[in-house]
Formats: structure tokens, sequence, C-alpha cells
């Protein structure tokens, strides 16, 4: 089958600043690829770049043939490339169940009610429900944000750091839900991860970032073992949490 | 979780004020009326508040309102209240549709200031223009309603039947609209355009749509001023009126459609009874009264209810 995203030869640069250098990438359908690299690696402009909120300066961006640069993350979002944030992106002053129905709304969902309940259910979410988004904990937050991306039944979904912030040992139970969410929907995940364990456990595949390119792509194991990725990456990151 | 008791609410001050329009003296119909059709303008600012948006120049689409539904009687010969009402909606409508191509645009104090600008562009077309009486404006006299000839004296009592009925219409069309999946997004927007983006919608076209109907309602409002006070001037489009009705807005709070009304009606009584006693304070007691409210009830007087209820 042909791969539904598909990056060639993107570049983007702020200023000094190479955030992209001739990015070449292409994403099976319904793999489940986590994208790895220390801060500034450029994987969050990765995911900026697939869904609009940047323009690449050079080369092209296709989801399922369509070119998708020059085009806003409203018309992404409605071509089926959904995405979550690393900072949850939710409504502060509504209640967790107006979030979720907010996004039902958009996504022109048929019996949006009903709908929310099931997603509140699946996420764990219901004792929340009343709660106002700005009030809740981190990793209900985190929680939230994920569960508003799927809402629309995406085709491919763009997770920026889902564990970031969460507590340690509610980790893995974040990406459960996620991946239980998603399982057999059809849906390619790319996730943004810097959490190791969590990478070997959930991709099938990493892709790593060095210095706005890709230094190395292929199987966990593999990459995770690669010695320009452990220097980098990895050890970085052992570094940075030190 | 609390009942949703707007629509009995609803009901029961529209029956109640429809109950005064026979009973009540001249000068409190006339102050219901003004206090209606205020409520209206402040109505739509609230909605543009729920949007995350102040417009500090609601004052145009009032006064717009007002002049057509005016010039419509005096000029055109139509002096029929119904047509006047519907054209200073439309006119008020038309023109916010053009500006609004360009506000939606805009945010905060831009928002503010820009829409400030505009309004005061009216006001000093107005004042300029001797055709339209300038600074003493003219009056107008309404004689007829729907087709039915008016008989001297009732009109006003008429017309603030009318109101009355008018306006809770709407306030429950706009109930219905706010508590719908527009009036929740018009909440997402102001918490956070990018999320409301990334979810697919567009947040100008949801800005853009609210600021036609908070202009359309201004507008309805300055034909109800306009029929109740018999005369218009270019006052309706100055600067201190917006400012009232940001203020109208503010003292009521944004909790609930009913609370511009009587926001509306508080600061018309204590307009006039301040005007009788203590003409030189008022605004004074209106600048302490504002101080107040934003320390003390920041949600406005609306939540002063469910403090009750909590406590």
């Amino acid at each position: 089958m042909n791969p539904i995203l598909v990056a060639e030869g993107v570049q983007k640069s702020f200023g000094a600043v190479t955030a992209a250098s001739g990015i070449n990438l292409s994403f099976e359908r319904e793999s489940v690829v986590s994208l790895i690299g220390a801060n500034g690696a450029g994987k969050t402009t990765f995911l900026n770049l697939v869904t609009g909120y940047l323009r690449p300066d050079r080369g092209s961006i296709r989801f399922d043939g369509r070119e998708l640069s020059g085009h806003s993350p409203r018309e992404i979002t409605g071509f089926g490339i959904c995405r979550s944030f690393q900072i949850p992106q939710l409504f502060h002053s509504l209640s967790v169940r107006e979030n979720l129905l907010v996004a039902e709304g958009i996504a022109a969902a048929e019996r949006a009610e009903e709908a929310t309940d099931a997603v509140l259910e699946r996420f764990g979410m219901v004792q929340y429900a009343a709660q106002p988004a700005g009030l809740l904990p981190e990793g209900i937050r985190k929680l939230l944000d994920v569960a508003m991306a799927l809402v629309a039944q995406p085709k491919v979904l763009l997770l920026d750091e889902p564990t970031s912030g969460v507590a340690a040992d509610e980790k893995f139970g974040i990406m459960d839900l996620v991946m239980g969410a998603v399982r057999g929907a059809g849906v390619t995940v790319l996730f943004v991860e810097h959490d190791m364990d969590i990478v070997a456990r959930y991709a099938g595949r990493v892709v790593a970032f060095y210095d706005g390119r890709v230094i190395a792509d292929g199987e966990p194991a593999k990459v995770l073992g690669d010695a320009e990725v452990r220097r980098y990456v990895i050890g970085e990151d052992a570094h940075a949490a030190a | 979780m609390s009942r949703d008791r707007t629509v009995p609410a609803l009901a029961v001050a529209c029956a109640l004020l429809l109950a005064a329009a026979p009973l009540a003296p001249q000068w409190l119909v006339f102050l219901l009326a003004l206090a209606l059709a205020k409520g209206l303008v402040v109505l739509g600012l609230v909605l543009l508040m729920r949007t995350g948006l102040v417009s500090f120049g609601q004052g145009l689409y009032f006064g717009l309102g007002a002049y057509a539904s005016a010039l419509l009687a005096n000029r055109a010969g139509l002096a029929d209240a119904a047509l006047m009402i519907v054209a200073g909606t439309a006119c008020a409508a038309a023109v916010a549709a053009v500006l609004g191509l360009l506000l939606a645009r805009y945010r905060e104090i831009f928002f503010a200031m820009l829409s400030l600008a505009f309004s005061m562009i009216l006001y000093g077309a107005l004042v300029k223009s001797s055709a339209l009486g300038s600074t003493d404006g003219f009056n107008l006299h309404a004689k007829a309603f729907a087709g039915v000839a008016l008989a001297a004296g009732s009109e006003r009592r008429l017309f603030y039947a009318v109101s009355v009925l008018l306006v809770f219409g709407v306030a429950w069309l706009l109930h219905r609209y706010l508590a719908s999946h527009w009036g929740r997004l018009s909440a997402a927007i102001r918490d956070n355009e990018l999320r409301v983006e990334y979810l697919g919608a567009s947040v100008y076209r949801v800005v853009y749509l609210n600021y036609v109907a908070a202009g359309a309602l201004a507008g309805m409002g300055g034909a109800f001023a306009a029929l109740a006070v018999g005369h218009v001037d270019p006052e309706t489009a100055y600067w201190t009126t917006s400012g009232e009705f940001v203020f109208i807005a503010i003292l009521g709070g944004t909790g609930n459609v009913l609370a511009p009304f009587l926001s509306a009606a508080i600061f018309e009584g204590l307009r006039t009874v301040a005007n009788q006693y203590a003409p030189n304070v008022w605004q004074m007691s209106l600048g302490i009264a504002m101080l107040a409210i934003i320390m003390f009830l920041p949600g406005g007087l609306w939540t002063l209810g469910r403090r009750g209820k909590a406590a």
C-alpha cells in the first residue's frame, strides 16, 4: 500500500537556525512511529510543518497524495490529520464534558452527547466531567488534550510528547488508553517522546532527529542501539534529566 | 447539577412586564422601555464578551438603528413602528456585515479601539450634517404599528408592550444560541483560538457571525429607543453611549441573557433617581458602583444569586 504521509526535502529555517534540513520521511498506513531527539532537534517543528502551523521554505509534504503546505491547520484537520499538544491546549473555563462537546460539535458528530459519554468512560474521566479544564491535574489535562484530538476520528494522529509532565507511574496508562482507542481504527500515529521506555514499548518504528536532520530511522531496537542516537539523543536526554 | 431555570424566568419576567403596560405610571413605562432597548444592545455585547471581545463602539449600531428608523418615518413617510424596527435592525446588520469583515480579524484593545473609531466616524458625520439636525437631531413620530393606526396618547404603552414581547423573544433565541454548539464554540474561542482551529473550526467565521448579530441587536435597540424617546440625536453614537453599554454589561455580567435587562433597568432607575436628587454626583456614584462590582462581584450582579446558593 502507498504511504499515507510523505515528506520530501522539507526545509525550514528560523533566521540562522535550521529546524528542518532536507527531511525525507514517509509513513505507512496504520503504523505507530515515534519521533525522538533532544530539545531543539526539530521534532515539534516537523509536527508544525505537517499541520500547517509552519510553512516549509522548500520541499513538500503530501497526505494521501494531497499537498499540505499552503493549507491552514484548520483545513489540514479537515483532511484527517489531528494533533495533541506538548502543553495541553484546552478551553480552561469550560468543563471537561464541554471541552469534548466542542470537539464533537466541530467534528459534526451525530449524538454528540452519547459520544462524549463514551469518551469520558473510555479515558476514565467520568469523575472529572463537570470540572473546569483549568482546574484539572496535569495528567488529566494531558489525557483530555489527547482525547479531543481523537474525537474527529483522524487518519493520522500526531501526539507531541503525550506523557511529558505526567507522573512516571501514569505514563504507560495514558499510552495504553491512546493505543487502545486507535487500535483497529486504521489510524497512523506519530508521537514525539523523550521517554525511551515508552518509545520501545509502543513504537513500531523510530525516527531520530538531530539538528533538523533525521540521523536514524528504523525498528526501535536498531535505532535505540545506534551509536549516533545514543550519543546525540539518549545521552543528551540522560544529561538533561540528571 | 443545578437545573437551568432561564426559560421559566424569562416567561415570568415577560408576563410581569406585560402586566405593567396598562397599569404602570407613564414615567415607569418610559424607563422600562428605555431599559429594554438598552438591554438589547447589551445582549449583543454579552454575545461578543462570551467570544472574548469587548466593543467600545456599539453606539455605532445603536445610532444607526435609531437614525434609520427615524429617517424612515420622517423622510420616507413610512411612520409604521414595525417597519421602523425592521429598518433599524437591517441597517445596523448590513453595516456590521461589512465592518465585521475587517473587525473579525482583530482582538483585545485593537478590536475595542477600532470599533470605537468607527462609531466616532458616525458621530462626526451626524454632528456635521445639518440636514439631520446636526447636534440637535430631530423628532419622530410613529403613526401606525404593522398597518394599524395608533391612537394618540396610547402609543407609548403599545410600543412598550411590543418591545417586551420582541425583546423576550430575542432573549430566548439568544439563550438557545448560547446553549447550543455555537455558544459553546464562542466560549471556546475566548479560551483558546489555536485549539479551535486545530479542531477544524473557523474562528473568524464565528467571530464574524457574532459580531453581525451583536450589531443587529444594537440596531434593534436603537430603533426601540428612538420610538420610546420620540427623538434621535448624535449622542446615540457617541463614545459615552458605547461606554454606558459596556458599563451595563459589566454591571449585570455575562452569565445569563436576563442579566443585561436587569442591569439596564437598574442603571436607568439609578439615573432617574440620581438626576432628581443628586444631579452633580451621579456619575461619581456610578464610578463607585463599578469599582465595587469589579472588586467584589467580578461576574456581575447576576452572580449574586449563585453566591447565595453556594454559601
